[in-house]
């Protein structure tokens, strides 16, 4: 069935090494985008979370406008938008950057600021969760606000939502595939293109789904070692312990057993 | 830079309301049938009927783990072939992309709804079904009388979140062309190439909506919850 990935596209490569460009973009999106998107979401997740009203609002209305815009939206603003509000010299840079990466960096700023919004929910909730008795006691040994939140709540609260920051995981490389309505030859885009060249479109895609099962299988395992290694002694609930079940508990955001 | 001229938006307005009708439309379907499917994945999974419980497993597991996109261009090619071999002879039976849409995102979110649901059958306290044994009422009667009230109760919040998601997620369609709130804005946007104005506007729709219905979930939380503590 899978015979043709060996045969030779119309570009002179093998349809196998089409699928495996496309899941290089597919990789290279999530990866990075993941990062970005943990770093913004931690940063926006604390400033929901402090004192300085400012601050709040301002974290609130991020975390409101790039959850409830949807992601196809998104990267149709970044990349046929926001070129045109800029400076007329910038935006006619940015759009004439090389062809991978005119798409490339779009769909990247895309999916990180969009999975900012939500890890930044996961990580006020984290916060939220911690008992009162840790801020109270951080200040009683005279922290100051900062030192408070980088010593004493951020560590505590990124290990408790690890099991909810997986299904973010899940969610970033998923929505990878939204970057192939802007022209990035991801896997999907990739799938597709094969199966419009042989109209082996069984092959094609049952291709990409099984690497894309994969993916998600490496990820969940991934993030299930990283949970059993940072999970706070003692917080654990006994449903959590077999490691290889895989899709039998992972709950959707906000359930809570 | 052009400056900005919203007239394009507000004189096509009827085509973009055509447009958004869909999306509702899709959604509203959706929600429906995969609400249903999606007690009966769940049921299956939790009363552990043989096989049937690991087909449902490994079906939610499949759809979880692939992109709806590659869900859509799976169901737009097997659709016909699979209503072909039911009703037709075996001739591919071609349903054009609005029933494609249709199928597509209520079994897609049947695997959502169900893993929902699922948690929300677990999280019913053992003495309910206990007690329902101990009246000697049936398997159905338990479920339909019983234990589901509560898990809607209880999972009401996280569906209509997830019903949110979906909202935002029928926009997708736009890969099988076919013209929801998105596809109706790209399609003026490229006949008149006023990209910025129309998608600008799409995404401020987009926002109200969902700002609006969250608004209303979060409100529906608190008093859910004001009741569960009394």
């Amino acid at each position: 069935m899978f015979t043709v990935l060996f045969d030779q596209g119309s570009d002179g490569r093998m349809y196998g090494v089409w699928l495996l460009s496309g899941l290089g973009w597919t990789l290279s999106l999530a990866f990075f985008g993941w990062w970005l998107a943990f770093a913004i979401g931690l940063v926006v997740g604390i400033g929901r979370t402090v004192e300085n009203r400012t601050i709040a609002i301002l974290s609130r209305v991020y975390v409101e406008v790039f959850r409830n815009i949807p992601v196809l939206v998104q990267m149709f603003l970044w990349y046929f938008v926001v070129p045109e509000l800029l400076p007329a010299s910038l935006g006619t840079w940015i759009k004439q950057m090389p062809p991978p990466w005119g798409a490339f960096f779009p769909a990247l700023v895309c999916l990180s600021f969009y999975t900012a919004a939500r890890v930044a929910e996961q990580v006020r909730a984290g916060l939220e969760a911690l008992p009162a008795g840790q801020r109270e006691a951080a200040a009683a040994l005279g922290l100051t606000e900062r030192r408070t939140y980088w010593l004493v709540l951020v560590p505590q609260a990124l290990r408790l939502i690890v099991p909810s920051l997986t299904s973010e995981v899940m969610g970033i490389y998923k929505n990878t595939s939204v970057a192939l309505t802007i022209g990035l030859l991801e896997l999907t885009a990739e799938a597709r293109q094969i199966s419009e060249e042989t109209f082996q479109t069984f092959a094609a895609f049952g291709a990409a789904t099984i690497i894309y099962l994969m993916l998600a299988l490496a990820a969940y395992q991934l993030m299930s070692w990283i949970d059993e290694r940072a999970r706070i002694p003692g917080t654990a609930p006994p449903a959590r312990r077999k490691s290889l079940r895989l899709l039998a508990r992972r709950l959707p955001e906000g359930a809570s057993p | 830079m052009s400056q900005l001229d919203f007239s394009v938006v507000f004189d096509n307005l009827p085509y973009l309301w055509q447009g958004l009708r869909f999306s509702l439309l899709l959604t509203a379907v959706a929600f429906a049938a995969g609400m249903v499917l999606g007690t009966g994945l769940a049921l299956l999974q939790h009363l552990e009927v043989p096989v049937g419980a690991q087909l449902a497993r490994g079906y939610v597991a499949l759809i979880r783990s692939i992109p709806l996109i590659l869900v859509l261009f799976w169901f737009f090619f097997l659709v016909p072939l699979m209503l072909g071999a039911l009703m037709n002879g075996g001739r591919p039976m071609p349903i054009g992309g609005v029933w494609t849409a249709f199928i597509t995102f209520s079994l897609f979110e049947a695997a959502y709804y169900s893993e929902i649901i699922r948690v929300g059958l677990r999280s019913v306290s053992k003495g309910q079904y206990e007690a329902a044994q101990a009246l000697s009422l049936s398997t159905y009667k338990t479920y339909r009388f019983v234990i589901l009230p509560q898990v809607v109760r209880v999972t009401s919040p996280i569906i209509l979140n997830q019903t949110i998601i979906l909202f935002q997620d029928t926009s997708l369609v736009y890969v099988l062309s076919l013209t929801d709130l998105v596809g109706a804005a790209s399609k003026l946007a490229q006949l008149n190439g006023r990209l910025v104005e129309m998608y600008l506007a799409v995404a401020a729709v987009y926002l109200v909506i969902c700002c609006t219905a969250s608004q209303l979930v979060a409100y529906l939380r608190r008093r859910t919850q004001l009741n569960q503590n009394r």
